[in-house]
């Protein structure tokens, strides 16, 4: 059963659109994440499911309520927002009661509640702390227990991880995902970072230009793109472009500039033009020439160095530059590669995507 | 003695101008023109000479003096009564103002902000003739009994403070950021409870400040209210002045020194409770 059902959704500011007729279900105490590059319409389609927005067209119905045009405040959903926005005026304590105090629950409940929900995010012993004395990730804490205490049916999150550092955002990451399995309810993410939404989200939705692209699990996302954007925008991604020339049960026979003919298994309709898709870590990388179909060889013309990892661009006699990821092994694995050196590259039919040009 | 000489002799970077010589001269004379008039007459309101014009010897015989003016006391009474309504007032209709034009898009709203901001430009003078020919003009009762015999000198108290109100709660309202505002509302808060729980306190240090400008403006005003007083609505400047036109006795700066007191302790009052300044956002 859908919690949240968001059904042909669009909003517009005057000529602009900022969500395109967008249709999401989202699953009850589901992790769902909203991913796309700024200006999307993530953040609209966000503030719709707030009520900060009034949809131009369409329905959102949580939990088989129809809340298009409900107030914020009688909405069962609450947010964590991109500031925080904790009120600067008010203790920690006096920030995360503030919910139910104005909605009228007993004084001694409110308290109680606030603190038991404070010490769920670690900050039992700073509620009469100001906000001032606190840091940017305690901050966010506050901002949490100030929307869970307020028992939601909903969690929306606009952007909790962007103004933390890298080393704090892993770490609230991995809590985030411990405290929607504790507290049993429904989060609804918005981010730009495919790190976050791959490593939290149960299922995510790309968007793009004010249109959903795809709703899937984060594995989904990452081996079976439905779209040349999805591929490009969730991880890196060597596109080819070749059109098909043949079609078997099961495969498509497409013709590649650089590679010839080669047989790609592939489930549905591919016809005309297309892009052949590879992942920079399913491409081997060999000084001898492979045995295997889907080969080219070049020269190395750059790399980057990630200390786990290295990321090496390959520039083939004539085609696109390929990216290939390689894992350092070893202490030498990096040593035994350098600019200029001629590398056979190959890789699997079955790694290999079909995607519409 | 040798760490002297080496911080003399330092070079200073350009904008550390606050350590050079000539600064320290500089500020010393500005504070001692501003200060030095201020200070004096202070002194001078214990001079024990009719003239005033060399000291004579301390006496506190001009505070008994004017303490027992009726004139003086009633006309210190009036000043008063028109500052406390024109705060009253001033700070409301500005606070509405400023947040309006904070808040708000509407139709002509840069030509109306031009408008509201006009009574800050137009020289006082003008304001004042302005004000004595609309009274006049539409003919404002001026035998009615005290307070309300003050009326005309607080609309015009009140017309040309409240824009000043304005624009220091719409600055103090600029730097306000809106997710607060939409934080309260999501945790439940109707618009009355947002504004009251979270905008009202973002805005207090504005009001403070803009109440506090309303009241001194108000309170040390002549040339507006010179306008629109009559003989029966004199207030505390405009009759200093007609005394001093006579002679500067001990009298006017006991006086004087009275009103710089209260206007010091009144300031030190408010800026008390605006101390706890609080940031906004993250």
């Amino acid at each position: 059963m859908s919690m949240i059902s968001i059904r042909s959704l669009t909003k517009t500011f005057g000529t602009v659109i900022a969500v395109d007729n967008a249709c999401i279900e989202i699953r009850a105490n589901e992790f769902f994440a909203v991913l796309g590059p700024s200006g999307c319409g993530k953040t609209t389609l966000l503030r719709m499911l707030a009520g900060f927005e009034i949809p131009t067209h369409g329905q959102i119905l949580i939990d088989n309520h129809d809340v298009s045009e409900m107030p914020p405040n009688l909405r069962p959903v609450n947010m964590v927002f991109q500031s925080y926005a904790v009120f600067p005026h008010m203790t920690v304590l006096d920030n995360v009661r503030y919910g139910l105090k104005v909605t009228g629950v007993a004084a001694k409940e409110a308290r109680q509640r606030a603190e038991e929900t404070l010490e769920m995010v670690q900050l039992s012993g700073f509620g009469s702390r100001k906000p001032e004395q606190l840091s940017g990730g305690q901050r966010q804490r506050v901002a949490l227990a100030r929307a869970l205490v307020k028992r939601p049916k909903v969690l929306l999150l606009d952007e909790p991880m962007s103004a933390l550092d890298a080393k704090l955002r892993e770490q609230m990451q991995l809590e985030l995902a411990r405290l929607q399995e504790d507290v049993g309810i429904t989060f609804v993410i918005v981010t730009h970072d495919q790190d976050e939404a791959l490593s939290m989200a149960d299922r995510i939705a790309v968007m793009n230009d004010g249109k959903v692209e795809q709703i899937a699990t984060p594995e989904e996302l990452y081996e079976s793109p439905a779209s040349r954007f999805v591929a490009d925008f969730i991880g890196k991604v060597n596109l080819l472009d070749g059109h098909v020339v043949g079609a078997g049960t099961n495969t498509v026979t497409v013709d590649v500039a650089h590679l010839g003919q080669v047989s790609i298994p592939h489930q549905g309709h591919a016809s005309g033009t297309v892009s052949l898709a590879v992942r920079p870590e399913k491409i081997r990388m060999d000084s001898h020439k492979p045995d295997s179909a889907l080969r080219m060889n070049g020269r190395i013309v750059d790399w980057a160095y990630y200390g786990d990892s290295s990321h090496i661009f390959v520039q083939p006699e004539d085609g696109p530059r390929m990216s290939v990821t390689i894992q350092n092994e070893t202490r030498t694995t990096i040593e035994n590669a350098d600019r200029g050196d001629h590398v056979w590259l190959s890789w699997q039919p079955g790694d290999t995507l079909i995607l519409d040009r | 003695m040798r760490l002297m000489i080496r911080r003399f002799w330092k070079r200073s970077d350009p904008l550390d101008y606050a350590n050079r010589l000539w600064m320290k001269l500089f500020i010393g004379t500005v504070f001692i023109l501003l200060y030095a008039p201020v200070i004096l007459m202070m002194i001078f309101s214990f001079n024990d000479s009719r003239r005033n014009i060399v000291w004579r010897g301390f006496t506190t015989k001009y505070y008994e003096k004017a303490w027992n003016n009726d004139g003086l006391i009633d006309a210190f009474v009036n000043s008063l009564t028109i500052a406390a309504f024109n705060t009253v007032l001033a700070t409301l209709f500005g606070a509405m103002i400023g947040l309006l034009l904070w808040r708000f898009r509407f139709p002509f709203k840069s030509a109306y902000d031009g408008f509201m901001a006009l009574p800050i430009v137009i020289p006082e003078i003008c304001m004042g003739v302005a004000m004595l020919a609309f009274f006049s003009r539409i003919g404002w009762p001026s035998d009615l009994p005290w307070p309300l015999n003050l009326s005309s000198i607080m609309i015009a108290h009140i017309a040309f403070s409240f824009p000043f109100v304005a624009i220091v709660v719409r600055a103090r309202m600029a730097g306000f950021n809106r997710e607060l505002e939409e934080a309260a509302r999501d945790l439940g808060a109707s618009q009355w409870q947002t504004f009251r729980d979270v905008i009202f306190p973002y805005m207090r240090p504005g009001l403070i400040a803009g109440a506090l400008l309303a009241f001194t403006l108000s309170l040390d005003d002549f040339v507006v209210t010179f306008f629109t007083s009559g003989p029966e609505t004199v207030t505390f400047p405009v009759k200093v002045y007609s005394m001093v036109r006579f002679s500067v006795t001990p009298e006017v700066n006991a006086a004087s020194t009275v009103l710089v007191l209260i206007t010091l302790v009144a300031a030190t009052f408010m800026l008390r409770f605006q101390r706890p300044q609080e940031a906004g956002g993250p």
